[in-house]
C-alpha cells in the first residue's frame, strides 16, 4: 500500500519535471525561463523525496532527503538570482 | 552591489551566542550524517564541530541576522508553514501557465522594499519571493529588492501589489531575522 502510494507520490513529481523543462522550451525571455525552473523543478523534488522516503522508511534517512531538499532549494534560488541579476545588467550596459 | 552593503557592515559583526549557535547546529548536524549516538561519533562530533567553527567563524558574520530568542523557533515553523503553502501554489501556477496553449504570462519588472534589516534576512526574503508565485528576485540594492513577475495585469497599482509580495513573509521572517 505505502508502496503503491510511493510510487504515485514519485510520478507527480516527475510531472512538475516535465512541466518544468516544458516551460524552459516554450517560455520566451530569460527571466520567464527561471520562472519555469525555480518552481517546478522543486516541488518536484520533494514529490520525489516524499516517496522515497516512504518506500525507504528510515526516519534518518527521510532527515537526510529533507536536508538535500532544503540544499537544493537554495541553491536553485540563489543561482537564479545571480542568472536574473547577471542578464539585467548586462541588459542596462548595452 | 558592494557599496550599499558596506553601509551595513557595522553591525554585521558576530557575537559569542551566535558561535554557539553555529557550534550547536553544526553538531547536530555532523550527528545526523553518522546516524548513532555512540559516545565516540560524539566526541569526535564535539571535536570537528569545534575545528570548523574556529576556522570559518570570521567569514559567517552573515548568521549575526539571526535573532537568537526563545519566540525565534515558533516563527521560523511558522515561516516554513507559509513558505509550503506558497511553494506548492507556484509550482501549480506555473505549471498550469506552461501547459496551457496560450501561454498566459504579462512579464514586468516592479520594486519591493524590504524593512529588515540584516543582510541574512534580505537573502532570505530574496530567496522566499524566487520560490513564490509569479515572481523571481533579480537584484537586491540596499532595502530595495528588484523582482521580475510573470503576470502583471495592466492598470495594477503596483504600489499596493508589490507591498503584497513582500508583506507576508516579511511578517514571519521579522521573527527570527533582523
Amino acid at each position: 500500500m505505502t508502496d503503491i502510494l510511493a510510487s504515485l507520490l514519485i510520478m507527480a513529481g516527475l510531472f512538475f519535471f516535465m512541466a518544468g523543462s516544458i516551460g524552459l522550451l516554450r517560455f520566451p525571455d530569460l527571466y520567464s525561463r527561471l520562472h519555469a525552473l525555480t518552481k517546478a523543478d522543486n516541488l518536484g523534488l520533494g514529490l520525489l523525496i516524499i516517496g522515497l522516503a516512504l518506500h525507504l522508511r528510515d526516519p534518518l534517512i527521510a532527515l537526510k532527503l529533507l536536508l538535500i531538499w532544503l540544499a537544493v532549494l537554495a541553491a536553485g534560488a540563489t543561482s537564479a538570482h545571480l542568472i536574473a541579476r547577471h542578464a539585467r545588467r548586462r541588459e542596462k550596459h548595452v | 552591489m558592494h557599496t550599499s552593503h558596506a553601509q551595513h557592515h557595522d553591525d554585521e559583526t558576530i557575537s559569542l551566542p551566535h558561535y554557539f549557535f553555529i557550534y550547536a547546529v553544526l553538531f547536530l548536524f555532523w550527528l545526523l550524517l553518522v546516524g548513532n549516538l555512540r559516545l565516540q561519533e560524539m566526541a569526535a562530533g564535539a571535536l570537528v564541530a569545534l575545528a570548523v567553527t574556529l576556522a570559518a567563524g570570521p567569514h559567517l558574520s552573515i548568521f549575526s541576522g539571526l535573532r537568537l530568542e526563545a519566540a525565534a523557533p515558533f516563527h521560523l515553523l511558522r515561516y516554513f508553514g507559509y513558505f509550503w503553502a506558497a511553494l506548492i501554489r507556484a509550482n501549480l501556477d506555473v505549471a498550469r501557465r506552461v501547459l496551457s496553449p496560450s501561454l498566459p504570462i504579462r512579464p514586468a519588472l516592479v520594486e519591493v522594499r524590504t524593512e529588515l534589516k540584516s543582510n541574512l534576512g534580505r537573502l532570505m526574503l530574496a530567496n522566499s519571493i524566487t520560490l513564490t508565485p509569479g515572481t523571481l528576485s533579480v537584484d537586491l540594492r540596499g532595502d530595495h529588492i528588484l523582482v521580475h513577475w510573470i503576470d502583471c495585469p495592466p492598470g495594477t497599482d503596483l504600489e499596493a501589489a508589490t507591498r503584497e509580495i513582500a508583506a507576508g513573509f516579511e511578517q514571519h521572517l521579522r521573527g527570527f531575522l533582523k
